[in-house]
């Protein structure tokens, strides 16, 4: 995969002009290299995701791409040029951790943010998006982690982005107000903006990404669609089982098989057979679980670690 | 530059000042209760009077009916006497600087204590032995300075009103954009077409602004619980404030330029304000100290701001007659202003 870090303006296979282009760029602080020569190029309207475990590089790497951490070394071009004054304009951002002037309420904050921009969107079709009608009147400091969350997206739209960077977007999100805030990232796709967004969550990538470059220690390890990697790095079906249901020593098992976390995880091309296999062997059953492999297998298949340790 | 975004974040720093009530209130109580405090304090007490022991005396109000000690002694201006019953309770009291000297009553020759390295001790043994011989009448002749007195707190006003200016422009100026830009709300801002100098330009008028706002409401309202001597111009005296004040702001943007500290920044702002309040003349002149002390003074626009206002309030000067001043005060804020938005990062 390393051929993906090398990548030169222009290889995509996009056809139309990359809405972002990044070229071998380099973050280092002293003796930590946080972004080890990435590059890649983002059609315009997709949904891109850079999808790895925390301290993978991918915020600062989203950071310098949006201009607020200056780069080592790279090049990172906007509709094909270098970034000019009119990025800021032109992109809305998201970030992972921020904070808001405390004492203004969600209203005096939309309307200042409002202010310092051109061209900006309705007031009444933001608040309806980002379902803040009830907090309005809230002070910044006196709302919840997941109103604020709602509160930095409807800021990040606030201009009409034609490019949008979530920074991890979900964290600190209850389920419901996860899948609401997946319904909204879907409905500005669907207006033919363009998505950025770093995650950790698998679940998150595979059902918001048209794309997704997976991180690891700076590096971009795999790219492709969810599809694609799956399909790349990871084939058959997968059967986890306690790890105590196997009496014999892991390497005398017929089938290929790890054990990740307490866990006994084989994979078979034919369920059939492979069920037929450990049946054969005497192998208790119970609690066992089948299921098609996903991005957490593929980075798991890639670096030998789960996305979450 | 865009005056719409400056307004914008004019009107946001406003916005946070008015409704975060415990600093507001903050800002229009400390000097009242300075002023408050010095007054009550100063009303009915003389604090530069010397401090005299008497023992043996059964309680602090002195008997003097029995004493040994010269009438004239026992007359003079400006001794406040405090009894000890003995020695020891005295002597405790005087090695602690609680009175500057100590002496017998009930001794027929006189026998006094006191600090060899307290100067307020040494005046009062000279007083004491002067009041062992007879008055000179002849040595010269005396005379009473005419006109209105100018009060402490008169003189002090000024002092109060800048001090207060200072920590407001320093704290809420430097201390409140680097916690801003600790917990990321500069950061947000960045991203946005909103430019440093834009920021830096709103966060210095809505300083001002707020600065007059709270000096005017302190002005009037200390001044008709204290009645005050105005001697100048109202104007005048605001434009000096407004200087002051602008430079003040600037310093507090220029130690905020960079940095996510908030425990540096305490230390330096600290380090800045706190010269100033003993030596820029806040409480008490600097006559008579070393000529260093007094040029360092002269470094600090606290300095030049009190001076310039006591000019107008207490002497009735014009403007011009503090252009000075003024020039210095202007000379501040360009520098701090010109280095601030040189040195300013929204993150780092």
């Amino acid at each position: 995969m390393s051929d993906l870090n090398t990548t030169a303006p222009g290889e995509t296979h996009v056809k139309a002009t990359p809405i972002l282009e990044v070229v071998n760029l380099v973050k280092r602080y002293r003796a930590v290299e946080a972004v080890a020569g990435i590059s890649f190029a983002i059609p315009p309207g997709i949904c891109f995701g850079l999808l790895g475990p925390n301290g993978a590089g991918k915020t600062t790497a989203m950071e310098v791409i949006e201009g607020i951490i200056a780069p080592t070394s790279g090049e990172i071009l906007f509709k094909g040029a270098r970034k000019t004054a009119s990025f800021r304009d032109e992109v809305g951002i998201q970030f992972q951790h921020t904070s808001l002037l405390e004492f203004l309420s969600v209203r005096d904050t939309l309307v200042i943010f409002r202010n310092l921009y051109r061209e900006v969107e309705s007031l009444e079709y933001l608040v309806e998006l980002c379902n803040l009608q009830e907090i309005m009147e809230h002070r910044n400091n006196r709302i919840s982690g997941g109103q604020a969350q709602r509160l930095m997206l409807a800021l990040a739209l606030l201009n009409k982005p034609t490019l949008l960077f979530l920074d991890e977007p979900s964290t600190g999100l209850d389920p419901q107000a996860r899948r609401h805030l997946w319904e909204i990232v879907r409905s500005i796709k669907a207006q033919g903006k363009t998505v950025v967004l770093t995650t950790h969550s698998m679940d998150e990538a595979e059902y918001l990404c048209d794309e997704i470059a997976i991180m690891d220690h700076g590096k971009i390890i795999a790219r492709g669609s969810p599809a694609e990697l799956v399909r790349r790095h990871c084939n058959g079906t997968i059967i986890s089982l306690p790890r105590e249901r196997l009496t014999m020593p892991l390497s005398q098992l017929p089938l290929p098989a790890r054990e990740v976390n307490g866990l006994l995880e084989i994979t078979v091309e034919r369920i059939d057979l492979g069920l037929e296999t450990l049946l054969g062997l005497k192998i208790d059953l119970s609690e066992m679980i089948v299921h098609s492999p996903d991005l957490e297998d593929v980075f798991l298949n890639l670096t030998g670690r789960k996305l979450r340790e | 530059m865009s005056w719409k975004r400056i307004w914008t974040m004019f009107k946001a720093r406003n916005y946070e000042f008015f409704r975060d009530t415990a600093a507001f209130g903050w800002n229009f109580l400390f000097p009242f209760l300075i002023i408050a405090g010095f007054a009550i304090a100063f009303g009915g007490r003389d604090f530069s009077a010397l401090k005299v022991g008497i023992f043996p005396s059964p309680g602090e109000q002195v008997d003097f009916r029995h004493s040994n000690l010269p009438e004239k002694f026992i007359k003079t201006e400006h001794l406040v006497f405090i009894g000890f019953p003995d020695l020891e309770a005295g002597l405790v009291k005087l090695k602690h600087h609680q009175i500057d000297f100590l002496v017998r009553q009930d001794s027929p020759t006189p026998q006094y204590w006191q600090l060899a390295s307290s100067p307020k001790g040494y005046l009062a043994e000279r007083l004491f032995e002067s009041s062992f011989v007879p008055d000179n009448h002849g040595f010269g002749s005396k005379k009473t300075v005419a006109g209105a007195e100018i009060r402490y707190l008169d003189w002090l006003f000024p002092g109060v009103l800048g001090m207060n200016m200072m920590f407001s422009a320093l704290w809420g100026v430097g201390y409140v954009i680097v916690r801003y830009r600790k917990n990321g709300a500069l950061k947000r801002l960045k991203v946005t077409p909103l430019t440093a100098f834009e920021y830096l330009t709103a966060q210095a008028l809505s300083r001002i602004f707020l600065l007059i706002f709270t000096l005017i409401v302190v002005f009037f309202g200390a001044d008709l619980l204290f009645s005050f001597r105005m001697a100048g111009s109202y104007l005048d005296l605001l434009i000096v404030f407004a200087l002051g004040g602008l430079s003040l702001t600037s310093i507090g943007l220029m130690v905020a330029s960079r940095g996510t500290s908030e425990d540096f920044t305490s230390g330096a702002l600290n380090f800045i304000s706190w010269p100033m309040m003993f030596l820029s003349e806040v409480w008490f002149s600097l006559e008579g100290a070393p000529q260093w002390v007094k040029n360092f003074a002269e470094l600090l626009p606290l300095t030049h701001l009190l001076r310039a206002a006591r000019k107008i309030m207490n002497d009735g000067a014009t403007l011009a007659q503090v252009s000075g001043e003024c020039l210095v005060l202007i000379g501040v804020t360009l520098f701090c202003l010109v280095v601030g938005a040189a040195l300013f990062s929204w993150n780092e």
